[in-house]
């Protein structure tokens, strides 16, 4: 049973808010894997099957002063941040003005420094230390903010998650670590991965909480996550949680998962889909109508259509700069 | 002026940048508390900056690493210390996947001032895992500078200008030197720039390039060189990575021989480097082949002392060298 949307403490506008961010996450992404099968982008990673959790663990955090380092299946949350679906098209177009690179990385790498989102590399995990600097600076500069990362479960299994979470628990940084987890590390499923019944086990293992919430339940997920932000926002400390979530599509474009997971599991993935659980949930609660909900879809298609030709428009980085910003002086 | 060890002077270059700027932060592991680190070079830095400037982290090295560079993109300027060079292993991936490239993936919108401490080097009976010159697995990476003083008065200026830099700075500490050299340094406030070698002794016979304890055996044995009649130009590289390419070259071309002395292996060295850039740039100033002096191609240093030695360019293997080279 999904928690009802009232209990959520949001109001009507916030809870619709939380959908056409949910519906953006779901359209713009459909949109990138659209422009990588035509050969306008040459990769996409998704997370589609994410959103709802996402969107329910950014809207917990207060985006003009927390800082986020995500990994490559945020999108959503990072829309919720602040950053627009120009700024993710700037970067799967690989162009001058990305915000995330500017052109310097792969699609999906996002970073915003307008939007205090720190760059991330493809090496999964290395963000969870990087976020113990971040969160040790507030406690330096005896600031209030949070500091959110995120990995998946398969990352999550790397020595510097450990260490990272470990550290956070000495030190009690305000740090809010999230493992996203879909089940899958690209094709090994979760009995090749860990032998732990939960990875929200880890938190009590480095003196913190640890959550696992249904990342398909919006109400469970945020009152989830406005209790660990408040709490380590206080000075009580890190908190970990594990946000169980499905992974809709294959590993990247570069994959196909038709060859490691069975009919069965992807027939069964429509049932899982969060975005649909979410809209029969807003119907049966009576905060939108199939009617209102077509409407918003049709309103951020047009976004993410103009997003699009104003990203393709924008000029591309310069071959002669290819050396420049290596070191602070060039 | 003041007597100062090598030790001594990069302790006082930390303490003066820590009292200059406020953002500056150091940890590792033992580095906190009264201890000081196990050298001792931050000894008395958490009783003076405090607990939350000068402070331990566990032992997890990678930790250090991204802990680093999370405070240089939040404005502060983190200098991690590895306990010996040998131990940065853990962290290469921070280093380079994420300290390296910070700037240049951003464009420069984040970036990650860093001075990270790696004590390195052998003669101190430190075996296979505290001997190492590591700075070979780090060179060559675009974003990344490493550089490394070989006498005390580098080593305050250099370690000062290593926390300004605003790239992140792998600074290499020669433990053999730490007590070993003593010397005349200034106590006020000085930059040793960054990205420059330094021609130590002028002469026009021969031309030695090496850095840390070797660059100290070469001084002393030009000196003796020059009661046979032969002059030796030395020069401390100083700035490893980037290289000063400029003054390397100018120096090779001044004397045409040309000795490189490294105590790391001979193979994939920084030497090695160095060599192809003469090569490319002097080929027909030189009247000699290229030199190459270093340890033998074993994984590391091995401890039994017999062992040791073998491994070891000593005083008199460079020494030996340079005389050959003169006769050539």
């Amino acid at each position: 049973m999904m928690k009802k949307l009232k209990e959520s403490g949001l109001s009507k506008e916030e809870i619709i808010q939380a959908y056409r961010h949910v519906l953006m996450g779901r359209r713009l992404d459909e949109r990138l894997w659209q422009l990588t099968r035509i050969g306008k982008t040459s990769f996409n990673i998704s997370g589609q099957g994410h959103e709802v959790g996402q969107v329910a663990m950014a809207m917990a955090f207060e985006h003009e002063k927390d800082y986020f380092l995500p990994y490559y299946r945020d999108m959503t949350p990072c829309l919720v941040w602040g950053m627009t679906p120009k700024d993710i098209m700037l970067g799967s177009l690989g162009k001058e003005d990305d915000p995330s690179s500017h052109g310097r990385q792969m699609p999906n790498h996002y970073g915003s420094k307008e939007h205090n989102i720190i760059s991330h590399s493809s090496t999964v995990s290395t963000q969870y230390t990087v976020a113990t600097g971040v969160a040790y600076g507030a406690q330096l500069a005896k600031k209030d903010y949070v500091t959110l990362t995120t990995t998946g479960e398969g990352s999550a299994n790397q020595g510097e998650v450990q260490e990272a979470m470990n550290f956070a628990g000495v030190k009690k940084l305000p740090l809010i670590f999230v493992i996203e987890n879909n089940g899958y590390a690209i094709s090994v499923g979760r009995d090749e991965q860990y032998a732990s019944e939960k990875l929200s086990d880890r938190g009590p293992a480095f003196g913190m909480t640890g959550i696992q919430v249904n990342g398909n339940d919006f109400v469970e997920s945020y009152l989830a996550f406005k209790k660990v932000v408040e709490d380590a926002r206080k000075g009580f400390g890190p908190a970990l949680i594990e946000m169980m979530v499905t992974r809709l599509t294959s590993h990247s474009a570069d994959d196909d998962h038709s060859v490691y997971r069975s009919k069965e599991d992807i027939e069964n993935l429509k049932k899982n889909d969060g975005l649909l659980l979410f809209e029969k949930q807003l119907i049966d609660e009576g905060y939108l109508t199939r009617e209102q909900m077509k409407e918003i879809d049709a309103e951020l298609k047009k976004e993410i259509n103009q997003a699009t030709d104003e990203a393709e428009a924008m000029p591309d980085p310069k071959a002669e700069d290819i050396l420049k910003a290596v070191y602070a002086d060039k | 002026m003041a007597m100062m060890t090598y030790l001594e002077a990069i302790h006082q270059g930390i303490e003066e940048e820590m009292a200059r700027d406020e953002n500056v932060v150091i940890f590792g592991e033992d580095v906190g508390g009264v201890k000081g680190g196990v050298f001792g070079v931050t000894k008395g830095l958490a009783e003076k900056f405090g607990d939350d400037r000068c402070f331990n982290t566990p032992l997890t090295e990678g930790l250090i690493g991204g802990l680093a560079v999370g405070l240089g993109t939040v404005g502060y300027r983190a200098i991690g210390e590895f306990q010996f060079a040998d131990y940065l292993l853990p962290a290469v991936n921070q280093l380079i996947s994420e300290a390296s490239r910070m700037r240049y993936r951003t464009q420069g919108d984040w970036t990650a001032p860093i001075t990270f401490r790696a004590p390195y080097g052998g003669g101190v009976r430190g075996g296979l895992y505290h001997s190492q010159s590591t700075e070979k697995v780090l060179f060559g990476q675009p974003g990344l500078r490493i550089v490394t003083p070989s006498s005390p008065r580098d080593a305050k200026g250099l370690i000062k200008a290593a926390i300004r830099c605003d790239d992140p700075v792998v600074f290499y500490e020669h433990k053999r030197l730490y007590r070993l050299l003593k010397e005349d340094v200034p106590e006020d406030d000085y930059i040793v720039p960054i990205d420059k070698a330094n021609v130590v002794r002028e002469g026009d016979d021969i031309t030695v390039i090496g850095y840390g304890m070797v660059l100290n055996h070469a001084l002393k044995a030009a000196e003796t060189l020059s009661k046979e009649g032969y002059e030796a130009e030395v020069v401390d590289v100083r700035s490893i990575y980037p290289l000063d390419k400029e003054t390397l070259v100018k120096a090779a071309k001044k004397t045409g021989k040309v000795l490189l002395v490294t105590e790391d292996n001979l193979e994939g060295s920084v030497m090695s480097e160095i060599s192809a850039i003469i090569a490319e740039e002097a080929l027909f100033d030189l009247d000699s082949p290229i030199r190459r002096l270093a340890g033998p191609d074993s994984p590391s240093m091995p401890y039994a002392l017999p062992l040791e030695r073998e491994f070891l360019v000593s005083e008199e293997k460079v020494l030996k060298a340079m005389r050959e080279l003169a006769e050539f």
